[in-house]
């Protein structure tokens, strides 16, 4: 009992962190409504799809929620280096709770936080013209909690790995840009060619995509079924390899 | 009853011997005082007591419980107040305060009882709404004491409490923590490196150098390693007087009298003086002060001792020969 009460005190904390950061919300708000504007409308207008009954703005939106899943769950993992280093983390970490309560809250709350703003760049997208239907989107909101479980707890693990926030740039340019434009999010990856679309195959964003983006077209570069299960294996690796990586730091 | 017992405590960085085999007890409601320049031990010591750090060897137990094997029961049994800050300063102090009684566990009634109790003790009440970050280091630190105290720990660490704190702020939190341990019935145990601090404040001190205790004992038990006090004295006849207090040095023009307690023996000078035809134009009492102790003990004064552990760690094997 008083380890679920520690759970939900840490994810509360996450949530009201977030709600109340207003710049760090418009922000992240702003910047896929950018990559709306400018692939959606500037670059959609000037391509024209082969195959596909829908417009290319229909075929980014999903692309550009993950990709608000993506960036909002690295961050809020890698954001216990800040409470490491403002000294917060301390304060939990001498409490009589579990590190296991501690991760777990941590992961919930980032997922939380980063589902909701998916949601927002969801309806963005619709007010934007992206047509998806009700149902779509209902499949798409458990999808959204799972897959940023899994970066959340990504970042997790690269916060047990650093000790400043001076390496966050890094990560941010070697690793989850790569992960975002390799992912298929702005383009369909069966026009790739063949070395190309290898990598995607080995990034966890392609999968989350995919998934998506089948709630909206019904269709996708590999099956339903595949996406899932990647999807879901890595937010179980992930999260079990993060509250490792948490419980063996001093 | 014992509130905390430490035996032979040791905790070991590669080579660095941080905290050195050190063993003591603490009464329960006393307020026990860690002394020592930076560097010294004193925040390892604490870490170790709180469960935060494991210990190289030794053991050590916090109202009963023993600190490797029953972390949990520990945790529940102390509050802490970090030298460095702790607190969420996007969150409300209400807020820091209510998130630390859920992680310790109080009932909900309970919670909102206490929180308001405790804000009220260090008076931050009519703050308690705003966020963390627009108050001053003096309102942070109280509401850490504050938020330390919420859980009833039967004993209260506080490290460096009022360190990098302006002087009028420094004296409000010594009043709340001298009225803490008149009111609460708690086990105080804080660290400081300010001699004036550790003697308002503290029962008994232990002074620590090197991660070893080269002292301890009340602050008046302290001072008396190092003689009593001294009486100084300008007189219209210095000759005279030399013969009349063969035992008192002579410096700048003045007599300084060694004795165990000048209040006390002054009247007696006086008297002799007068007897003897001199007259006294000046007199001042010099008590001796912790740092006097400290000085004595290391031959060093212990603003000058701020030295990081690595400095301290090769100036002792220096002074110690080889390493």
């Amino acid at each position: 009992m008083s380890e679920l009460i520690a759970v939900y005190t840490i994810w509360l904390r996450e949530v009201k962190r977030y709600f109340r950061a207003k710049e760090r919300l418009i922000g992240s708000i702003m910047q896929p409504i950018f990559w709306f504007l400018i692939f959606g409308i500037g670059l959609g207008s000037s391509i024209q799809f082969i195959d596909m009954n829908i417009n290319y703005f229909s075929f980014i939106s999903p692309g550009i929620v993950a990709m608000s899943l993506l960036f909002t769950s690295i961050f809020s993992g890698v954001s216990v280096i800040w409470d490491r280093e403002f000294g917060f983390l301390k304060e939990i970490l001498v409490a009589p709770v579990s590190r296991l309560s501690i991760v777990i809250g941590k992961a919930l709350g980032g997922a939380t936080t980063a589902t909701a703003q998916g949601i927002i760049i969801l309806i963005i997208s619709i007010l934007l013209g992206a047509k998806m239907s009700i149902q779509s989107i209902l499949m798409m909101l458990p999808m959204m909690v799972v897959v940023s479980l899994g970066f959340v707890s990504l970042g997790l693990i690269i916060a047990s790995l650093m000790d400043t926030m001076e390496g966050f740039q890094l990560i941010m340019n070697f690793l989850v840009q790569p992960m975002f434009f390799l992912s298929g999010a702005l383009f369909p990856l069966t026009t790739l060619p063949e070395w190309l679309r290898m990598i995607t195959y080995i990034d966890p964003m392609t999968y989350a995509v995919e998934a998506l983006r089948y709630t909206v077209m019904g269709t996708s570069s590999f099956s339903i079924t595949i996406s899932l299960a990647f999807v879901f294996a890595f937010t179980v690796v992930m999260s079990v390899i993060a509250s490792w990586a948490f419980s063996r730091r001093k | 009853m014992e509130g905390i017992v430490v035996e032979n405590l040791t905790k070991q960085f590669n080579s660095l011997t941080a905290v050195d085999n050190i063993s003591l007890e603490i009464k329960e409601g006393e307020v026990f005082g860690l002394l020592g320049p930076n560097g010294a031990g004193k925040t390892t010591l604490i870490s170790m007591l709180c469960t935060i750090l494991k210990p190289s060897s030794g053991a050590a137990k916090i109202n009963g419980y023993d600190i490797i094997k029953q972390p949990d029961k520990v945790r529940k049994s102390i509050g802490i107040v970090f030298q460095d800050p702790s607190l969420d300063d996007r969150l409300t102090g209400k807020e820091n305060l209510e998130m630390h009684a859920m992680l310790y566990g109080l009932a909900k009634d309970t919670r909102k009882k206490r929180v308001d109790e405790v804000l009220e003790l260090v008076e931050l009440k009519d703050r308690q709404n705003d966020l963390v970050r627009t108050y001053s280091g003096g309102m942070r630190r109280r509401l850490e004491i504050a938020r330390g105290l919420i859980h009833y720990p039967r004993i209260l660490f506080l490290d460096e409490p009022t360190l990098g704190l302006d002087p009028q702020t420094r004296e409000h939190i010594w009043n709340y923590i001298k009225e803490l341990a008149k009111n609460e019935h708690i086990t105080i145990v804080l660290t400081t490196h300010y001699m004036e601090e550790a003697e308002l404040l503290c029962n008994r001190i232990a002074i620590i150098d090197y991660g070893k205790i080269i002292s301890l004992g009340t602050p008046e038990e302290l001072k008396k390693l190092i003689g009593g006090d001294h009486i100084i004295l300008s007189v219209s006849d210095l000759e005279k007087a030399n013969q009349v207090f063969p035992n008192a040095k002579e410096f700048d023009g003045r007599l300084a009298l060694a004795t165990k307690n000048a209040e006390t023996e002054i009247k007696k000078v006086f008297d002799t003086a007068s007897k003897n035809g001199i007259e006294i134009l000046e007199v001042s009492i010099r008590k001796p002060t912790l740092n006097d102790v400290f000085l004595h003990l290391t031959g060093r004064e212990i603003r000058d001792a701020k030295i990081d552990a690595k400095e301290a760690m090769k100036d002792h094997a220096r002074r110690h020969g080889g390493m």
